[in-house]
């Protein structure tokens, strides 16, 4: 009886250590296989990026290789590589020019496009009128309609003014998007802003533009950075109605890469050049703001 | 001299500030006490010049100022948010109404030097003002209040948002650093004992309307109606219903409270009498006071003092008493009123037999 007792004992206590191992078993293979998991965590990332980055990889790689080689069979990096087709760009006006007309109106459009909206924002934000939020709304499906829809109008209207194949042309014609935009940044920014503030400058005797400039322009600088930012890529990637607007002196440099066939056909290797040169403003200015977008996003509503 | 004339204020079709005339004599400190929403802010925004009133007019000194802009007044303001400038540091902050006025820069220097000196904030003049502690945010606003020797000072519950003893500290401290300068003092608060503290004059506000305005004092023993009264109580004042038969008040179960002789003369009616919780006792005060059965509610223990919260009637009362009492929610206990010490209310809710004071 009592032998008979131990064993049944024996058995449980048999039965309760496999229990146990079993869990340790189930708990290893859990542990294990998140280990796998940790252990390719980096894959998927590094995918996405390879995604990303190889077309300009391929652009670059393109940049310093001499067309023969350009059409002939793949190379991974230039067998010869060269500067010649950077040379080309930096020599020939009509490449180079390019450059600075899209400059020119990228920052002319940048300047007015902020200017305009910093008291248009202001009076978003600290007034309420009648249909203010409709107005709001409004201002911001302007954003909406595709350019294509504007390039006639534009065109029409310009020629009738001469100021067709100008740079101002092209810049007021970006505010049309570009304004509205930096309105809604701006508002979000200034939002932010008590009232008081306001109120306790012109208690101190502040006039109100003395009070805008000095008072409350520091305290939306990092919106006021962000606006322009935005303001810029719009401008600087916007192909259409740049290339309406424009014939030769104020000719954007994206047109001037997608009308380069000359009559010895593609000149791949100059406009491989073309193309890193072109990414090249809009990557240093992403650098420059890049903290205060990071704030921009946590602040103001963007 | 600061006077409102009949001064009403209306946003969006709601009276903010309805028919409000007050005089204010320079060199005075003035408290506007009100719960909150009864319209100190808004009454002092129009005091400031940052609103203009819909109808009725400000005067400064016999001169008409109603349309005169914020800028073109000389009058500096706290609020109860610590508003600052946050992109200048703490000396700008302070400089910046002197900056603004073009005064030299020795001068300058020397005001924020005696202007921190004086509010203890010389240590982080060169600190931005969202690097600082609340107390010290607010104590720069105040800073910057100080030097620019305005001639109406509105602090609009500057001690709300501190924390307990900074606020002992700076009450002390404020009305004798701008009675030096000879201004208007007004100053906002939620809360009868910062008035007492204060002193001066108190105005209460209620839904907009100032009920009562004179020394602080005589508006806290002697309100001149029930809306003052209860503004000015805290705990909230202890009321109840009754009959005046003859010599005595009537109260439920028969209990005769006897008139006080000063107002024995009036007429048989309907009164409200009102009374501070610590004139509710469970010891006889005084011969005159008189018993009643009231069930204890809930009793609550703050330190070396209890509030017993009572129902006597349809009354709900609140007792002050010293020591830690405990009471069984729901105990009948005897407490004492002290007829010396209740005011008496008619019908319009208008205090009885006191005579309507001139405002001062």
């Amino acid at each position: 009886m009592a032998e008979a007792n131990n064993t049944t004992l024996r058995a449980a206590q048999g039965s309760g250590a496999t229990a146990v191992s079993a869990q340790d078993a189930a708990l290893e293979r859990k542990m294990r296989r998140r280990g796998d998991e940790s252990r390719f965590w980096w894959l998927v990332p590094t995918l996405y990026i390879i995604f990303l980055m190889l077309p300009i990889y391929w652009l670059v790689n393109m940049s310093f290789k001499t067309n023969q080689e350009i059409i002939g069979p793949i190379t991974f990096f230039p067998v010869n590589p060269t500067l010649k087709n950077y040379a080309v760009i930096f020599s020939d006006p009509s490449w180079y020019s390019g450059y600075i007309n899209s400059i020119i109106y990228v920052v002319m459009n940048m300047v007015i496009s902020v200017a305009v909206a910093l008291p248009a924002a202001y009076a978003f934000s600290r007034y309420r009128f009648l249909g203010d939020k409709h107005l709001f709304f409004w201002l911001l499906t302007n954003r909406m309609a595709p350019p294509a829809v504007f390039a006639l109008p534009f065109f029409q209207l310009y020629s009738a003014f001469g100021l067709i194949d100008t740079h101002i042309a092209v810049a007021l014609a970006h505010c049309l998007f570009n304004v509205p935009l930096a309105v809604w940044i701006l508002e979000g920014f200034m939002s932010g802003v008590p009232k008081e503030i306001d109120e306790t400058a012109y208690i101190d005797g502040y006039s109100f533009p003395r009070f805008f400039v000095k008072i409350f322009m520091p305290l939306i600088a990092s919106g006021i950075g962000v606006a322009a930012f935005f303001c810029f890529m719009f401008s600087w990637v916007e192909l259409l109605l740049a290339r309406t607007l424009t014939t030769t002196a104020a000719k954007p440099i994206s047109a001037i890469m997608t009308r380069t066939v000359s009559a010895s056909g593609l000149d791949w290797g100059v406009l491989a050049a073309a193309g890193v040169l072109t990414i090249i403003p809009g990557a240093l200015v992403i650098w420059f703001v890049r903290n205060y977008i990071a704030k921009g996003f946590a602040l103001g509503r963007v | 001299m600061l006077e409102l004339r009949n001064v009403t204020k209306a946003v969006g079709g709601v009276d903010h500030i309805r028919d409000v005339s007050l005089q204010l004599e320079h060199g005075s400190l003035n408290v506007l006490l009100g719960p909150t929403l009864s319209g100190k802010t808004s009454l002092m925004r129009l005091m400031a010049g940052l609103d203009r009133p819909t109808s009725g007019s400000v005067w400064f000194d016999g001169k008409d100022v109603t349309g005169v802009r914020v800028q073109d007044r000389n009058v500096a303001m706290v609020y109860q948010q610590f508003i600052n400038y946050p992109a200048m540091t703490v000396y700008e902050n302070i400089a910046s109404p002197l900056r603004v006025a073009g005064e030299d820069k020795a001068k300058i220097d020397r005001e924020v030097h005696r202007a921190a000196e004086l509010l203890k904030l010389t240590p982080y003049l060169n600190r931005t003002p969202l690097n600082l502690s609340g107390g010290q945010q607010q104590r720069t606003a105040l800073a910057r209040a100080i030097v620019k020797n305005a001639r109406l000072v509105l602090l609009d519950e500057p001690l709300a948002n501190l924390d307990y003893k900074l606020r002992e500290e700076l009450r002390a401290e404020l009305p004798k650093i701008f009675s030096e300068t000879g201004a208007i003092f007004v100053y906002a608060t939620t809360e009868p004992h910062e008035a007492l503290l204060l002193g001066g004059n108190t105005a209460t506000l209620s839904e907009g309307r100032i009920t009562q305005f004179g020394p602080t004092i005589s508006v806290f023993r002697k309100p001149l109606n029930l809306t003052t009264a209860r503004t000015f109580a805290d705990p909230p004042l202890n009321m109840i219903a009754l009959d005046k038969e003859g010599t005595d008040f009537v109260l439920e179960g028969g209990v005769r409270l006897p008139v006080p002789q000063e107002l024995a003369g009036i007429p048989d009616a309907n009164y409200t009498i009102a009374f501070q919780p610590h004139h509710l006792s469970l010891h006889k005060p005084h011969k005159q006071a008189v018993s009643v059965k009231a069930k204890v509610l809930v009793t609550e223990i703050t330190g070396s003092e209890s509030f017993v919260h009572l129902s006597f009637a349809d009354a709900r009362w609140v007792m002050l008493a010293h020591g830690v009492l405990s009471f069984e929610p729901d105990e009948m206990v005897d407490v004492y009123i002290d007829p010396r010490h209740i005011m008496v209310f008619d019908g319009h809710g208008n205090a009885v037999g006191a005579k309507p004071r001139k405002a001062a």
